[in-house]
């Protein structure tokens, strides 16, 4: 469950944004997960909720962006299928992985009060 | 709020971040690294399941390597100092990161734990994770090598049902070879296979930490890959400052 580690380094790095910009609250937040990132879009979701109460993002929405893997000769650009090995069938290099990883921070959408 | 010119009213600011969330780990694990270049320390995070071997492996690893190599441990469980007090009686210093009830390493205990054990000296620096397929994989600890320890009572699926972790291993150790005989629906070709499929440079070492047998590859692998930071050591005192 590194759910909850990962929902408590996000709503930190929320509470700095805000903080730095002097937003009064917090209305909605936008991440991305890899499907190959280790994190279960579920669980985080359920770690967010459990969490969020009297933080900054309390009456902020969270947005999960999913990510699917996508592994790729970095050669010749070629595509490796589902349930292949991970190597070029054309030129057997070692398959790199173009997406499907990400644990980020997309965007935050804040209150900021006029001076 | 002002009705004059609107001060004290309040707008919706979309803030680009496009950062990772883990960011302030990467951060802390950038600095272990740099304090175990500075001390010529090669630090290993192994992983793997519970019951995968991994302290079995450790302590054939000090027995094989004997007198040549300065080993130092760090173990994190969940609860007890079983497996430290059991690396301590192989010859090897080792701490203990009790996490409760967090299910892996991250960065920031590590650090803490070092500040108890002197790196003087030591050549190998293992990290023991907690018994975990899962979580330890997506945390960044400053380590120069990520092992990976399956066992072969674990069946010869595992790397498929966890991609994220053996996707993340540099090479994997498979533990307990000596059971080979006694488990015919598993193989070392099956467990090939499926690596294959989920680690781009599949690197799989068999060995049985009791027998001793393929122990003898490991320690190669290990002081083959060791110069890369015995070197950085050596760059940082040729150039103090």
């Amino acid at each position: 469950m590194h759910e909850y580690s990962i929902v408590g380094a996000l709503i930190e790095r929320v509470r700095a944004e805000a903080a730095e910009r002097g937003a009064s609250s917090v209305s909605r937040v936008w991440v991305s997960i890899g499907e190959l990132a280790g994190v279960d879009p579920e669980l985080l979701v359920t770690a967010y909720e459990t969490f969020r109460e009297h933080t900054i993002c309390e009456k902020a929405e969270l947005s999960v962006n999913h990510v699917s893997a996508r592994w790729q000769c970095p050669s010749c650009a070629r595509g490796i299928a589902d349930d292949a090995p991970l190597c070029c069938p054309d030129c057997s290099t070692p398959a790199r992985l173009m997406s499907g990883d990400e644990i980020l921070l997309e965007r935050i959408e804040m209150e900021v009060s006029h001076v | 709020m002002c009705d004059t010119c609107g001060c004290g009213d309040t707008e919706l600011v979309p803030v680009e971040v496009h950062d990772r969330i883990l960011a302030d780990n990467d951060h802390r694990a950038l600095h272990n690294r740099e304090h175990f270049d500075r001390s010529g320390v090669f630090a290993i995070n192994l992983m793997g399941s519970p019951g995968s071997g991994k302290t079995a492996l450790l302590e054939a690893t000090a027995r094989a390597f004997g007198d040549r190599y300065q080993l130092a441990a760090v173990s994190g469980d969940l609860a007890t100092d079983n497996d430290a007090t059991r690396l301590r009686a192989a010859g090897i210093p080792s701490g203990t990161i009790t996490t409760g009830s967090a299910c892996h390493l991250d960065a920031r205990m590590i650090h803490n734990a070092l500040h108890d054990l002197p790196m003087k000296d030591v050549d190998f620096f293992f990290i023991e994770n907690v018994g975990n397929l899962v979580c330890p994989a997506i945390y960044d600890l400053g380590q120069h090598l990520n092992v990976v320890a399956l066992s072969v009572t674990e069946g010869d699926d595992k790397p498929l049902k966890y991609p994220v972790m053996f996707r993340r291993a540099d090479l994997v150790v498979l533990t307990k070879t000596d059971l080979l005989p006694v488990l015919p629906e598993v193989s070392v070709l099956g467990i090939s296979e499926a690596l294959a499929k989920v680690m781009p440079r599949p690197r799989l070492l068999p060995l049985s930490s009791r027998s001793g047998e393929g122990l003898e590859a490991w320690l190669s692998e290990l002081t083959r890959q060791r110069p890369k930071s015995v070197a950085a050591a050596d760059l940082q005192g040729a150039n103090p400052g």
